[in-house]
């Protein structure tokens, strides 16, 4: 196959040259960028949360009534004895806040009392001897909490507490050498230590926005009851086969317990597959919008390749003609065709990788997303050079049939 | 004549139905999905007050030192009691106000019904002029209701709807949080998206209005519970009761001061430097005095309250339509240079090059103005998905309107007819003779 006459072919058609190849250079650019932003959205959803979800559920709770802090208490021990009494729950905690929540408490933790800068960052859960157990977290090294060293806390009074249980990868944070049991750290904003008495296993912080990635799996477990006046938590965990039964009962029995509460959105109880649906949302949305908008554009690419191309193939029927006649066998012809659309697709592949390039650099100076790395810039131009292919196949077949008659007609 | 090249357009579109629907949809999908995007974009870039945006400053005052400023240099995003309440006292706006978040219980008029709980502000008497807070009945508080501590309040009318079917309410009581407050008055409807004033508690698309406003000194008297951002990111610091909190250094009351002038915001700047020097060698602070002053419109850019998704979907989009341009283009390109034989007919039978211009460009306004119309379609329908792809609560914000429509035709055709210039020039060029001879 010579290229040489393609080029010169080229040469004499060079707006729709241009046209296609920057149709794909654009095509390229929008997608390998939407690939790499899919992706990355993809990976944040798919991240665990270490909470076993299923048959798991959440009512959140406010207190009408002007109890004070101790009666407050009294009525969340109360309140998690009623759930317990019921033959459809298997296990119930009282939470500040949960994985996948989104707010919550988080604190700097620090090393030494002095220290001005933190070391990192990390939720602080008000839970109790029940949290590790609802939630499904294993306890991978130390004790867990009795129901002696619960206290009771409001949200702004920053008591200090004595032992904390930490999630596994804040203590391979802190304590890099792995003996973090039994050490101290200091997690309030006064300057009184914690000791580890417990590690648990993977546990993700409450925090969901992209600025706390580095943050994510940091969780200390405080034995603390929040009796202030935001939201309070019940996390319960549903025997199985039974989720449907306790979240119906559930609401009932705190409500006889005490009416002068309130349950968040009014229906009070939300499985945990909401909560995690929920806090993915947004990055749901990106990638089905990125997903439809890529494969829409790809669609109209190749669209515009056939229309040119069969335009292209219509226009020069005489001179396909003259080939065939003078000895061009229908392979030639429809290798000339393929080669020229490969030829514009390589040019439009390769300004299209520098505009995908700059257009990352842009991001990555505007939003703080990563560089796009090497492979997306190769899938996406794989794909284009497949579908540039694809596109042109029927119009080149159909050329490829011109019978050398033509040459003789006019046109 | 317009007619008659319409009805050439329209004919010679359909000589070639697929050419002609592969650029129509191309048309059709670009601009819905610009559309769409755009119609979320604008709800969440908005100007919420574009009357006033530029007199009303947010507040802040460095009040824990450099070392543990975050980012780096910049104060806290709100201010603590302290310095709240002197900067009420000194008084030195001519309106000043300070809020923060609170979410009460209200026990419903029919006793047998369960409380129900009612988001709003503890704030001051100038809140409601200087965010232009519209009444339905009575009127906000006054500054001596301030000064009195008084237990009144304002409540929205969805809230008075609920409790009082929506009948003028002012005079009677409510009681929030256990405690009694007299009504004074009722607002409309009020809502401004983004929330601007409480972009400190992430509030900017919280979906349902505020419903209850009390007075401010009132709600700390009676410690009423603070439901928005408290940030004691400072030095370390005992405390061990919410009498002690209220004193220490913790940001959580958003302060805003109107400034009617580039002048006043100067002074009031000048007195906020003075105030935190004033600190300084009180021995309060330890650090030069650190202030700022922001306006609507740069403390929703700083506070970066435009959602990255949404600007990265409208991009994208945009992206999207841009190619779609090109494609047509190409397609024109070939739909017209395939009728050159015609062109130089016309062009020989003493046609100018202007007609042949006016006759092409009529005809691609055709394929813009169907695609315009198949995107409207796209576009309505898009709308109904809008909650899938955006967080409900930016996309409830989105709707579609007549300037949407209108804008969605007014850029099909405009795009495709700019993107027709060169597909026409092209056209106009052809040389009557050689297309004669040739034939």
């Amino acid at each position: 196959m010579q290229i040489k006459p393609i080029l010169a072919a080229m040469r004499r058609h060079k707006a729709g040259t241009i046209l296609i190849g920057f149709q794909i250079a654009l095509t390229l650019a929008i997608v390998c960028n939407a690939l790499f932003i899919i992706h990355g959205r993809m990976a944040r959803v798919s991240r665990p949360s270490g909470v076993n979800e299923t048959n798991l559920f959440v009512i959140s709770n406010v207190w009408a009534g002007n109890l004070s802090d101790h009666e407050t208490a009294v009525q969340i021990q109360a309140d998690l004895d009623a759930l317990l009494q019921l033959g459809s729950v298997e296990d119930a905690t009282a939470l500040n806040s949960f994985p996948l929540h989104g707010s919550g408490w988080d604190n700097i933790i620090r090393m030494k009392p002095d220290q001005i800068h933190m070391t990192t960052d990390s939720s602080i859960y008000l839970s109790d001897d029940h949290t590790l157990n609802t939630l499904g977290v294993k306890l991978i090294a130390g004790r867990n909490f009795t129901a002696n060293e619960v206290q009771a806390l409001s949200i702004q009074t920053m008591a200090s507490w004595p032992v904390i249980i930490v999630s596994k990868d804040l203590a391979t944070l802190l304590f890099p050498k792995g003996d973090a049991l039994g050490k101290q750290i200091y997690a309030t904003n006064n300057n009184t230590p914690s000791t580890i008495i417990g590690i648990s296993d993977t546990l993700q912080s409450h925090m969901m926005d992209s600025d706390d990635n580095a943050f994510a799996y940091n969780a200390v477990l405080v034995p603390m009851r929040e009796v202030g006046s935001g939201y309070i938590h019940y996390l319960i965990r549903a025997r199985p086969g039974q989720l449907a039964a306790a979240m119906r009962e559930a609401p009932k029995a705190l409500i006889a317990q005490n009416r002068m509460r309130i349950f968040y959105a009014n229906d009070g109880e939300v499985t945990f597959a909401k909560v995690r649906a929920k806090a993915y949302e947004r990055d749901y949305g990106m990638a089905v919008l990125l997903v439809i908008v890529s494969a829409v554009l790809l669609a109209i690419t190749a669209a515009g390749i056939v229309g040119l191309t069969s335009f292209w193939v219509g226009q020069r029927r005489r001179q396909i003609g003259v080939r065939r006649a003078l000895g061009a066998t229908q392979g030639d012809i429809l290798s000339y065709f393929m080669t020229e659309n490969l030829l514009i697709a390589v040019g439009g592949i390769v300004v299209g990788t520098l505009l995908a390039i700059g257009i990352n650099l842009w991001m990555v100076t505007h939003y703080g997303v990563a560089y796009l790395s090497g492979s997306y810039l190769l899938v996406a131009a794989i794909a284009l050079l497949l579908l540039g292919q694809g596109a042109v196949f029927a119009p080149a077949l159909r050329a490829s049939r011109v019978s050398p008659i033509e040459a003789t007609r006019t046109a | 004549m317009f007619a008659y090249y319409l009805q050439l357009g329209l004919r010679s579109l359909k000589r070639n139905p697929v050419l002609t629907a592969l650029m129509v949809m191309a048309i059709a999908f670009g601009v819905a999905a610009s559309m769409i995007t755009w119609s979320v974009f604008r709800v969440v870039s908005g100007n919420p007050i574009p009357w006033k945006s530029s007199q009303l400053y947010n507040v802040q005052v460095d009040d824990r030192g450099p070392q543990y400023d975050d980012p780096p240099n910049e104060p806290p995003e709100a201010l603590n009691y302290t310095d709240a309440v002197a900067l009420m006292q000194a008084h030195k706006a001519p309106h000043q106000t300070l809020l923060y978040d609170i979410g009460p219980s209200v026990l419903p008029q029919n006793p047998n019904d369960l409380p129900i709980t009612a988001y709003g502000y503890a704030t001051s008497a100038d809140f409601f002029t200087m965010f232009d807070v519209p009444f339905q009945y009575g009127s906000p508080w006054t500054n001596a209701d301030d000064d009195a501590h008084a237990s009144v309040a304002v409540i929205s009318n969805e809230l008075n709807k609920r409790l009082f079917g929506g009948a003028n309410s002012v005079g009677r009581d409510v009681t929030l949080a256990m405690h009694t407050y007299r009504i004074v008055g009722v607002t409309n409807h009020w809502d401004p998206k983004p929330r601007y004033y409480d972009a400190y508690d992430g509030m900017e698309f919280y979906p349902d209005p505020p419903q209850v406003f009390i007075v401010f000194n009132r709600a700390i008297d009676l410690r009423v519970g603070m439901t928005g951002r408290n940030n004691c990111g400072g030095p370390p610091m005992h405390f061990s009761s919410d009498e002690e909190w209220l004193h220490r250094e913790c940001a959580w009351i958003p302060f805003w001061a109107a400034l009617p002038t580039q002048a006043d915001a100067q002074q009031y700047k000048t007195f906020l430097v003075a105030y935190a020097a004033e600190q300084q060698r009180a021995g309060r602070f330890h650090w030069a005095p650190n202030v700022r002053l922001r306006n609507v419109t740069e403390w929703m850019a700083y506070k970066k309250v435009v959602p990255s998704e949404s600007r990265i979907s409208l991009f994208v989009s945009i992206g999207f339509f841009i190619i779609c341009l090109v494609n047509t283009i190409g397609l024109l390109l070939a739909k017209f240079m395939r009728r050159s034989s015609e062109i130089g007919v016309r062009r020989a039978l003493g046609a100018t090059r202007r007609e042949v211009y006016a006759q092409f460009l009529m005809e691609a306004a055709a394929v813009g103005l169907a695609g315009g119309v198949l995107g409207l379609l796209l576009t309505v329908a898009g709308m109904q998905g809008v909650g899938l792809l955006f967080e409900p609560d930016v996309a409830r914000l989105a709707h579609i309107d007549v300037s949407l429509l209108v804008t969605t035709l007014v850029v099909a055709v405009l795009t495709t007819v700019v993107a027709a210039f060169y597909p026409t020039w092209r056209a106009a060029q052809v040389q009557p003779a050689w297309q004669l001879k040739s034939n």
